[in-house]
């Protein structure tokens, strides 16, 4: 499928062809993004994504991550370059498809029940809360809130807010969860909780998730792969695989495993730095 | 529960005893009027000057039935009125709020339909509308003083959207109109009874003064009533419809209030209380 590409300067023409690499969801293709204002926030950025894939990008702030993961969700145009979707049969789109987009903050409507909240992305595309309610009340139970159906949002504590936000991310079935930052407000106890929950959901859902953080040991206690980001203007500076097996819990974040990944993803924060003259 | 969050809609202080912030405003004011009815008395002022508050009382009475019908009327005006500035101030607001080239082109004149007297219109109203539908002048220049606060705070409202849902509403492909209605609208609700309450003195106000130049219709309200006991040096008539016109202003303020108390009860900080 060939969609209309506004004219931009260097971005090419999506031409229908199937990808060869089967398995890859997402191409990141020599993305630029320059603001209005002229501040470079992107350069270069050329990333291939995975399905199934648990990918961390991470970088210190003012690094674009986040500028890219607004971008991956079609949040704005890149200025240069192509993000390109691999769909089902390989055929490449630039299309996103179903996705599920969690920001740091909870960001639910306060006027709303923790129900309707996570109802309403189902609202949208026009089923009822009576025929949604079955996968409304699964989405609270895959996040421990079915009991909290009726409460509104100012009710909650924080960590349960973010629990809502994860639920109407998931409600909808989303082949691809992004997240900015997610729980970078939470107390060190809840995002611990919450980081299992993720990983178990992460599992039993089959999805892909590009899951932006600031903190080391949160990426390399999650991902399969974690993305350091170099500043001003972003870039990638270094891919690094964490090829830990899964289930991960308490054993792995004691292990000696995970601090040389500890080690090395940090090595590679302070590169990404010391290269921009930020250390 | 419910009554300390409805007390703080209706802006009472909340550090006293019920009981006491009833009971010590209400006393206040029956010694002034113990206070009034024996200085009449004592000093011998005449009561075309001022009449005692048992003369008042009396008037009240006796005139009950023609100001009742009066009062009625006058409240019909401002609700009236009131409906007609919440349609056009809402209205006007989403057309801002749609369109920044709207917002640049007409807020200026909005703001110059809310600086001018607006009662200075009404000889033009009145001549527009002809004599025999003084009705219709009142409640146009009622509605035209309404209007500004309505429009004004919704138009904040509306702006006033956490920039995470709007970005939110676009991932998941929202229509426009899903986007008003479902984000929008909800947004700027707060904002908007805030101004329904501004607007609600405004409207009475507005009727009221109307009354004053514009003369009166074939019904006649409040405002023609102390015009009338005025002419006639009937004083005690005269703080008899003024007394009504605060009891009526009152009314509206109360009745705003519980309105917007149980509309953001659940969910809003400004009729918070239930649950710290």
């Amino acid at each position: 499928m060939a969609a209309p590409i506004p004219s931009v300067r260097k971005k090419q023409e999506v031409v229908p062809r199937v990808d060869e690499a089967a398995p890859r969801l997402l191409r990141i293709h020599e993305v630029e993004k320059t603001f209005r204002n002229g501040l470079a926030a992107l350069s270069d950025i050329d990333l291939s994504i995975g399905k199934g894939e648990f990918v961390s990008i991470l970088g210190p702030s003012g690094c674009g991550k986040s500028t890219l993961l607004r971008l991956i969700a079609g949040l704005g145009e890149p200025t240069a370059g192509a993000i390109e979707w691999t769909g089902d049969e390989g055929v490449v789109s630039l299309e996103h498809p179903s996705l599920g987009f969690v920001f740091q903050e909870p960001t639910l409507m306060p006027w709303r029940t923790v129900a309707s909240n996570v109802h309403w992305p189902l609202g949208l595309r026009g089923l009822s809360q009576r025929d949604a309610a079955p996968r409304v009340n699964e989405a609270l139970g895959m996040v421990g809130l079915e009991n909290f159906a009726t409460a509104y949002p100012r009710e909650l504590s924080g960590g349960m807010k973010m629990r809502v936000s994860i639920a109407r991310a998931l409600v909808v079935k989303p082949k691809v969860l992004l997240m900015d930052e997610p729980f970078a407000a939470l107390d060190e106890i809840t995002r611990t909780r919450l980081n299992d929950d993720l990983l178990r959901l992460w599992k039993q859902e089959g999805w892909t998730v590009i899951f932006v953080t600031h903190s080391v040991y949160e990426s390399v206690y999650l991902s399969s792969r974690v993305v350091v980001m170099s500043p001003r203007p972003g870039r990638v500076h270094s891919d690094i695989a964490i090829d830990a097996p899964y289930p991960r819990d308490e054993n792995f974040r004691t292990s000696a495993a995970y601090n040389e990944y500890c080690r090395e993803v940090s090595g590679a924060l302070h590169g990404a730095m010391a290269a921009t003259g930020d250390l | 529960m419910a009554r300390k969050s409805l007390r703080k809609s209706l802006q009472l202080p909340a550090s006293l005893p019920l009981s006491l912030r009833v009971a010590f405003p209400l006393a206040i004011g029956v010694g002034f009027l113990l206070l009034w009815q024996w200085a009449v008395g004592y000093f011998d002022v005449a009561s075309v000057i001022l009449p005692p508050p048992a003369a008042i009382g009396h008037a009240l009475f006796a005139d009950r039935a023609t100001l009742f019908q009066s009062l009625l009327t006058t409240l019909g005006i401002t609700i009236e009125a009131l409906f007609l500035a919440f349609v056009a101030g809402a209205l006007g607001a989403i057309l801002f709020a749609r369109s920044r080239l709207a917002e640049v082109g007409l807020f200026p004149y909005a703001v110059i339909l809310q600086v001018t007297p607006s009662i200075s219109l009404a000889p033009l109203i009145v001549i527009w509308v002809g004599l025999d539908h003084i009705d219709r002048a009142l409640l146009i220049l009622a509605t035209i003083v309404a209007f500004f606060p309505i429009l004004s705070n919704t138009t904040l409202g509306l702006r006033s959207v956490d920039p995470n849902l709007r970005d939110l509403f676009q991932i998941n492909k929202a229509s426009s109109w899903q986007r008003l209605v479902q984000l929008e609208l909800p947004s700027a609700l707060p904002y908007l009874l805030g101004g329904l309450r501004i607007s609600g003195g405004l409207a009475l106000i507005g009727a009221v003064v109307a009354e004053y130049v514009a003369g009166s219709g074939t019904d006649m309200g409040l405002g023609w009533r102390v015009i009338e006991a005025a002419n006639r040096l009937n004083i005690a008539g005269m703080f008899a419809a003024l007394a009504l016109l605060s009891g009526l202003g009152l009314l509206i303020f109360a009745a705003l209030s519980v309105l917007q108390h149980f509309l953001l009860r659940r969910w809003h900080e400004s009729a918070l209380g239930d649950f710290r």
